[in-house]
């Protein structure tokens, strides 16, 4: 009997694998969730007002989307956030992550701005306090400015429809 | 065109290596010598045609050809002769048809080496490696095939991982595979023995050198690895005990408790279902290797390759090889216990110990690569294992081996005696003492537990290993006769041994003694370290064949001396648009200087990272030495000899028969 022991072994180590492979080791849930959004203060694109801090996203729940011209992901989910700003479904906040101005301003013009406000991001320090490692990535908050939601990836009508806005109504 | 031919080599080879896995395994039920003996003649066939597909990827990358998509991914047309042709194994599919054409390698020399074992014996090991090559063909072919064509092709590659130009990563997977894929000649033996229900001392014997000769290669693939980090990744460490060195460390540990285990089991009969066993496993060990790191279910710096559907497949292949291997472990091989006691204080009793901790390393070292993975598949949140618990476990559990090494040359086998035993290690213990309280004084001019428990353990096992040699050639009139007449196989076990104790002394000098300091200077500004000081002396422009680099000049004074001038780099490879660190280190036996460049300010400053890292060769001088153990011992004329001999007796046998 004692000569099956390593088969018991490798059987449970076979399922043990089988599971790790049905999911993403990328996929790690942010220590922030559950708590009061990071410290920044951004400059934002239009100058009215010229800084925005955390203390300004309170009030009502939010969309904080990390993004950047350069990126390909975010013109992949850009036509869905143009479609949630239209039916005006929740506030969007782009901060606009490690990008020159000059880049923003053309990528806006070609594919529109779906965002209420824009911060600007250059050297990616705002970015390091959110956690964030590539972009785009999106925060939810509700209107506490506590943060309830984070999104690694572009938001699709799936993330969207199942994981957000269940929380939206949770939270409002 | 060439490629075409690759890819039907590699389908043709995929025929040869079913046939060498049936029809040999048809012959020894029906005991037709005719088809066990053409497991041999399918060995070399299929050497042939992967050494052919081998050579047509091979083609296809000097060449550059960018129509094939692998090519194309991988290489460039400014990439140097020699980093076009380590590109082959540059990424996941060039890296596979390396290990087939490796495996297939060992079959051959499996072939021709094992003409003097018994006919069913030999035909049996070749048919299981026929049966892994199969296995390996299909994986190639189903998920990973490096010769498709992609249309229209680009006018230009996309290069190279510039992390992986670099001359110690160009021979670091070669060597390791060597490893790796060696076990699989363990394997097969064992699976043989368990077949045939045969398992003696002649089979013991048959199957060392090829454990060994796997044993070394991957040992010093391990250490080539370990340098390359070293010197390429620009933190200054040695090991980082990421998922996919662990996967590499763990096969290396199973096969040094199988080497010891095997040299039981060929001198006394003893613990032969163990070293089954182990054989299994460490060859399971290194297929687990393969998988970790070509499947992505663990996080590591090393991914470089990583996709899930080829991991399903590997995690089939590996569930049909190892499962089929422990089914059969568990059918046949309560037959195979054999008699003969165990007395605990004898070098086989020692040997055991040496296993126990060994093993036990072993699955302390799989715990921490597979805890995060199992916490998350029992829903208890995501962690990570890191040094800290790997450094905790490990270490205590591979200090008493250190003990065990001494012990080694002069406990008998079968029985030991204390008294001779304590007078023969009073020298070596002392002298181990001595070093263990003036060594780290004499080096660095202070002590740490750390390093004076390393210099001790360290100068422990070189000591012991060495008088035992010593007492050899003593006893013979003249030293040139008595060199000659240490075996080789002592000769081996020393030269491992004392590459042994060389490690710890590294790990333990380097840990007490390294120094670190990240800083900022300014042209013509100094900073003191370790007792020299770093003089930063000016940045500038350079450029390589497919990079432009920017490049500092640091110089490094002791006592009012120049020491040394190290130029660290920041070079940037355009067509991946990569930045990569090149640090520059002054390297001795006593000390390393190692500088790595940091970020420029506009006012001409530039940050640095400066380390001090003391002894730290002899980590990987240890690795060496260790090696070339594996190879004398591996080389050992009795091997030879015994063959010959057995091949009379097997013909004598079947003369009479006949």
């Amino acid at each position: 009997m004692r000569y099956a022991i390593p088969l018991v072994v490798l059987l449970a180590l076979l399922g043990l694998f089988i599971f790790g492979l049905q999911r993403d080791p990328r996929l790690v849930p942010s220590p922030l969730i559950g708590k009061a959004a990071p410290v920044f203060d951004l400059p934002t694109l239009d100058g009215q007002p010229p800084h925005m801090t955390q203390a300004d996203l309170r009030g009502a729940p939010v969309l904080v989307n990390f993004f950047a011209s350069w990126c390909a992901g975010c013109q992949e989910e850009h036509p869905y956030l143009m479609q949630l700003a239209q039916d005006h479904q929740v506030k969007l906040l782009g901060i606009d992550y490690k990008d020159a101005e000059s880049d923003l301003r053309g990528w806006l013009g070609q594919h529109g701005n779906p965002y209420g406000q824009i911060l600007s991001d250059l050297e990616g320090r705002a970015g390091i306090d959110w956690g964030v490692y590539g972009v785009p990535e999106t925060f939810v908050l509700d209107a506490s400015g506590t943060v309830i939601y984070k999104q690694v990836g572009p938001i699709t009508p799936q993330v969207w429809e199942h994981d957000i806005r269940p929380l939206l109504k949770g939270a409002s | 065109m060439i490629p075409e031919l690759g890819h039907f080599a590699v389908i043709l080879a995929l025929g040869v290596a079913l046939l060498q896995a049936g029809l040999p395994l048809l012959g020894w039920r029906r005991r037709d010598a005719r088809l066990l003996a053409f497991a041999g003649s399918a060995a070399q066939a299929q050497f042939l045609c992967v050494a052919a597909a081998y050579a047509c990827l091979t083609y296809a990358f000097v060449t550059k050809d960018f129509s094939v998509a692998y090519v194309a991914d991988n290489d460039h047309s400014q990439l140097p002769l020699i980093y076009r042709i380590t590109a082959v194994w540059g990424a996941h599919e060039g890296s596979l048809l390396l290990w087939v054409l490796i495996l297939s390698g060992w079959t051959l020399a499996v072939s021709i080496f094992n003409r003097r074992l018994p006919l069913d014996l030999s035909a049996l090991v070749l048919s299981v490696l026929g049966m892994i090559s199969s296995g390996f063909y299909l994986f190639i072919l189903l998920t990973s095939n490096p010769f498709i064509r992609q249309v229209p092709a680009p006018a230009e590659g996309r290069d190279l991982n510039p992390i992986l130009q670099d001359p110690g990563l160009a021979i670091h997977p070669p060597m390791l595979y060597m490893g790796y894929v060696g076990f699989s000649v363990a394997f097969s033996f064992a699976i043989a023995a368990l077949i045939t229900g045969r398992l003696d001392a002649a089979w013991a014997r048959w199957t060392r050198p090829w454990t060994t000769a796997a044993w070394m290669f991957l040992t010093l693939g391990i250490t080539l690895g370990s340098w390359w980090a070293y010197k390429e990744l620009g933190w200054g460490g040695w090991w980082f005990w990421d998922p996919v060195e662990n996967a590499s460390f763990m096969p290396w540990l199973a096969g040094t408790a199988l080497i010891h285990s095997l040299a039981v089991t060929e001198k006394r009969g003893l613990l032969k279902s163990w070293t089954v066993l182990l054989a299994i496993l460490a060859f399971s060990l290194s297929l687990l290797g393969t998988f970790l790191v070509r499947s992505g279910v663990l996080v590591s710096v090393h991914a470089f390759a990583s996709d899930p559907s080829r991991g399903r497949f590997i995690l089939g292949f590996m569930a049909v090889v190892v499962g089929g291997a422990l089914t059969l472990y568990a059918w046949r091989a309560p037959r195979l216990s054999g008699g003969g006691e165990l007395q605990l204080f004898s070098r086989e009793g020692l040997l055991l110990f040496n296993n126990v901790f060994l093993v036990a390393a072993c699955a302390a070292v799989l715990l921490g690569t597979l805890y995060p993975l199992a916490l998350d598949a029992l829903g208890l949140g995501k962690i990570s294992v890191g040094p800290p618990y790997f450094n905790a476990v490990f270490l205590p559990m591979i200090a008493p081996l250190f003990l065990l090494v001494g012990l080694a040359a002069v406990v008998p086998w079968k029985r030991g005696h204390w008294r001779e035993t304590v007078r023969r290690l009073k020298r070596p213990a002392l002298a181990a003492l001595v070093l263990a309280v003036v060594l780290p004084f004499a080096l660095h001019g202070r002590t740490t537990l750390l390093a004076a428990s390393g210099a001790l353990f360290g100068g422990w096992a070189i000591v012991a290993a060495a008088q035992d040699v010593l007492r050899r050639i003593r006893a013979k009139p003249h030293w040139r006769g008595g060199v000659a007449a240490v075996p080789r196989a002592v000769w081996g076990m020393t030269l491992a041994h004392i590459g042994l104790g060389l490690w710890a002394l590294g790990v333990s000098g380097v840990i007490s003694f390294g120094d670190e300091k990240d800083v900022r200077l300014a042209r013509g500004a100094e900073t003191e370290l370790g007792g020299y000081s770093f003089r930063f002396e000016q940045a500038g422009e350079t450029a390589g064949p497919n990079y432009t680099a920017q490049q500092g000049t640091v110089t490094v004074e002791r006592d009012n001396k120049l020491v040394a001038t190290l130029y660290p780099q920041k070079r940037l490879y355009p067509s991946q648009g990569t930045v990569l660190t090149q640090s520059s280190i002054d390297a001795g036996l006593l000390r390393d200087l190692y500088v790595s460049l940091g970020q420029g300010y506009d006012d001409g400053s530039w940050s640095l990272r400066v380390y001090y890292k003391p002894v730290i060769r002899l980590i990987w001088l240890g690795g060496v030495f260790m090696f070339f153990g594996g190879l004398l011992a591996a080389s050992d004329r009795r091997y030879r000899l015994a063959r010959a001999a057995e091949r009379r007796a097997v013909e004598a046998v079947e003369a009479a028969a006949a």
